[in-house]
């Protein structure tokens, strides 16, 4: 792997993984915001406004700086891998184009009229802009997942030139929006995106909880993101499963990556945790002997390819890393499907939100959809290694001949430093709205000319 | 070759690209312009005001940068990836102003601080001009023509980017968008800052006329290529008489206090130069100032027939739904800006 390759896998790993944090938690709170603002118009209740209001801000804050560095890598794909830009464009770049014209545009239209317009429009009109800002950032991933998918198990395309000057073109636009894996992989990532969402809310308003702040405003939050989170973890279960099968499938590679699992072709254990040593072909942890091949075939004794039925040259080279954070994402959405679970089952005994221990895993809980989101990532993204396009264009084909390592280098400093301070800007910018609460509406007649000091 | 109403698709999209890229220029230009002469304006309350004239589109404005360039790498992968990567640092310094812009505006109204607010006024303002600069040096060089040899590789140097003529046109592009972003910030305001605007307003324009008339000298002068369309069709001079004549009007509007003829003249001068521009280019995207094999034309560039086709169904469907969404934004914040508790 020569520099340039190197320094443009880092950057592009970190911008992504950094971009990554913030559209699920758009998404997520996005559809909370729906719920909020339908019962606020439905029940007419100020609560429920009032609650509407105080998550749109901290929607905003989210929202601005997934756009900052959505922009980034829309624009990487041309300046660090320009080779495969041309190799893809004729279907990377209609995707990429679709969510710009049908998705980003509706939503950065209505995020004005969600975050000022609430004495310009009416009450259904802002209700209808949040809507619609959910929807867009549900398109939007739409698209986003469709094109990372086609990138994993292509089709609906054929390849034309040779070399260098080789490049992939449409040939039937719906088998290639819908390529094997489009819909498990989207229904997958959106439901990870609503658990990142539904657990801000949830950790949020855990901790109003157990500080005895805004308690009215913060149960009725916590149900609400509890009842989205609670589906959304028992539908990551079908929807993992689901994408598991497409892996088998279509990237065996990966699978055995993520299983560690060598032998040419002989039954596959299922690890519940483990480790491997890719180099003596070891796989060492607490399993279930021939797990694998009954998920897969429903029956412990059928076989599986293992990364030996595979050529050296395509096999994904960091297998430790593929195993450990695949586990770790199963694990993870485990423990979801456990705490919500067991917190419904509190919530109809009506000892939720007196159990504090409770409410204190829920403040921390935030940072475990989150985890599970990034290391999925890199599941899917380490795992199709070393392919670009899976099968067809090898990642060190893809970059772009006219950059320079030292250029790259200063790109990837001035990206590492901006982020690092960005995030701490953002931890404590959400940190602050946090600790200010919901405005609650004490004095009716001056709600218009309230200055309010921590937006003015 | 595939035609629609005898046009080719190639075409097609090279007049679709330039019309969001225009689209872009025009939306984004203002309110890039507004935060270029943000710091002219001394008081807390005329800052607030201004920034609060853009807070709610400008993030619409950006989304026609957004659809642009996936327009662009759509339908001419060889070209966005040739540009992109042959101008990598003015680009990533581009994406990094960008950041930077986004995050000043919105967190300069997060705390009360004097230095705070100082802090992201200055990055906001510095940012715009930063990316006006950006935009305009990346266009000048496309003008020039990039290095590129035979095979379309890049053979030239970093600093190549950075000569008179392409810097010329960086300072153009900022003086063209300071002026519109001021009259955009009129319509917009009143009183003190009003007055303070139309002062900026004035002196801006003449700052671009002046732009204009170097940077049209110099064209003329040093890159005969771009004006070679004239001596085949003398009857697209028109277009050139046309700008001269729309950027007169822009003076003359804002001697007559008609600030919004003078915002859609310079909103038409923006379209108008693009114009220009494009027909020294066509039927090229890309140009190369060392071999003329190195240029790059949208047929060379262009992704395939049936995905060009696809896509245009595609913005023939979605542009006038992005129209409708800016019309519907724009109109739903129209008139005078009132700062309100959710405001910036």
């Amino acid at each position: 792997m020569d520099n340039v390759e190197l320094l443009s896998r880092i950057q592009f790993a970190f911008t992504i993984a950094f971009h990554y944090i913030y559209p699920p938690l758009s998404i997520g709170l996005g559809v909370c915001l729906v719920v909020m603002e339908g019962l606020y118009l439905k029940t007419k209740n100020k609560l429920y406004e009032e609650l509407t209001r105080f998550w749109v801000r901290i929607f905003a804050l989210i929202f601005g700086i997934g756009v900052a560095t959505g922009i980034v890598m829309e624009f990487e794909f041309g300046t660090n891998w320009a080779t495969y830009s041309r190799y893809v464009g004729d279907i990377f770049g209609s995707a990429l184009a679709a969510e710009g014209i049908f998705a980003f545009a509706l939503e950065s239209a209505f995020l004005g009229i969600l975050l000022f317009g609430w004495n310009k429009v009416s009450p259904r009109v802002h209700f209808m802009a949040t809507v619609l800002v959910a929807l867009g950032s549900i398109f939007s991933a739409l698209w986003i997942v469709v094109a990372n998918s086609w990138q994993q198990t292509p089709s609906g395309y054929r390849i034309e030139g040779q070399g260098m000057k080789a490049r992939a073109i449409v040939t039937d636009f719906w088998a290639m929006v819908f390529n094997p894996s489009s819909v498990e992989r989207y229904s997958h990532v959106l439901i990870g995106a609503l658990l990142a969402g539904s657990f801000l809310v949830l950790s949020v308003s855990a901790w109003y909880i157990l500080k005895k702040q805004h308690v009215g405003h913060a149960q009725a939050a916590f149900k609400i993101a509890l009842w989205v989170a609670a589906v959304s973890a028992l539908g990551q279960l079908v929807t993992g499963h689901k994408s598991a099968e497409v892996v088998t499938k279509y990237q065996p590679a990966k699978l055995a990556a993520m299983e560690g699992h060598f032998e040419k072709s002989a039954p596959a254990d299922m690890y519940l945790m483990g480790w491997v040593n890719a180099k003596e072909q070891k796989t060492m942890g607490l399993k279930i002997p021939g797990g694998l091949s009954f998920l897969v075939h429903q029956d412990f004794n059928q076989p599986i390819p293992g990364l030996n039925s595979i050529k050296p040259e395509n096999r994904p080279t960091a297998v430790n890393f593929v195993f450990q954070t695949y586990h770790l994402m199963v694990a993870i959405g485990m423990t979801l499907i456990a705490l919500t679970l067991f917190s419904l089952y509190l919530l109809y005994r009506k000892k939720l939100f007196e159990t504090r221990w409770l409410m204190s895993v829920f403040v921390f809980a935030v940072l475990l959809p989150q985890i599970a989101n990034q290391v999925g990532w890199y599941t899917a993204e380490v795992g199709r290694q070393p392919w670009v396009v899976y099968g067809l264009l090898r990642t060190s084909n893809a970059l772009s001949q006219a950059v320079k390592a030292e250029h790259v280098l200063a790109s990837l400093i001035l990206f590492t430093f901006i982020y690092v301070m960005l995030f701490a800007l953002f931890l404590y910018l959400l940190n602050k709205k946090i600790q200010h609460g919901p405005d609650v509406d004490t004095e009716q007649e001056e709600t218009s000319s309230r200055m309010n000091p921590v937006l003015s | 070759m595939d035609t629609i109403l005898g046009i080719d698709l190639p075409t097609w999209w090279f007049l679709l690209i330039g019309a969001l890229i225009s689209g872009y220029g025009i939306l984004d230009g203002f309110d890039l312009g507004a935060g270029a002469v943000h710091l002219f304006f001394r008081k807390e309350e005329s800052r607030r005001i201004a920034l609060n004239a853009i807070g709610p589109v400008w993030d619409g404005n950006e989304v026609w940068l957004v659809i642009g360039a996936g327009a662009l790498f759509a339908a001419f992968p060889l070209v966005y990836g040739t540009i992109l990567s042959v101008l990598y640092l003015p680009f990533i310094l581009f994406l990094v102003a960008i950041i930077f812009r986004a995050i000043s505006i919105e967190f300069r109204g997060k705390e009360d601080m004097k230095w705070w607010r100082k802090l992201w006024d200055v990055s906001f303002c510095a940012s715009s001009i930063v990316i006006s600069l950006l935009l305009g040096l990346i266009l000048g060089n496309l003008i020039q023509g990039l290095p590129l040899n035979a095979n379309h590789e890049f053979v030239g140097r970093l600093r190549d980017f950075f000569n008179p003529y392409a810097l010329l046109v960086a300072v153009t592009v900022l003086a063209l968008f300071m002026m519109h972003g001021s009259m955009y910030l009129i319509m917009k305001t009143e009183d003190r800052i009003f007055t303070r605007l139309t002062i900026i307003a004035n002196n801006t324009s003449k700052f671009f006329i002046l732009c204009f008339v170097a940077t049209s000298m110099a064209t003329l002068i040093y890159v005969p290529h771009m004006t070679a369309i004239f001596k085949q069709h003398p009857a697209l001079f028109g277009i050139a008489i046309a700008a001269v004549l729309i950027v007169l009007n822009i003076r003359r509007s804002i001697e007559k206090r008609q600030y919004q003829r003078g915002f859609i003249s310079s909103s038409i001068t923006t379209a108008l130069l693009l114009i220009l521009f494009a027909m020294g280019l066509y039927p090229n995207l890309v140009l190369s100032n060392v071999d003329p094999r190195g240029h790059i034309s949208i047929y060379e560039a262009a992704s395939s027939d049936a995905s060009l086709r696809t896509m245009l169904l595609f913005a023939v469907i979605g542009m006038p739904l992005v129209a409708t969404y800016t019309v519907f934004m724009f109109w739903t914040f129209r008139g005078k800006v009132k700062i309100e508790d959710h405001s910036y």
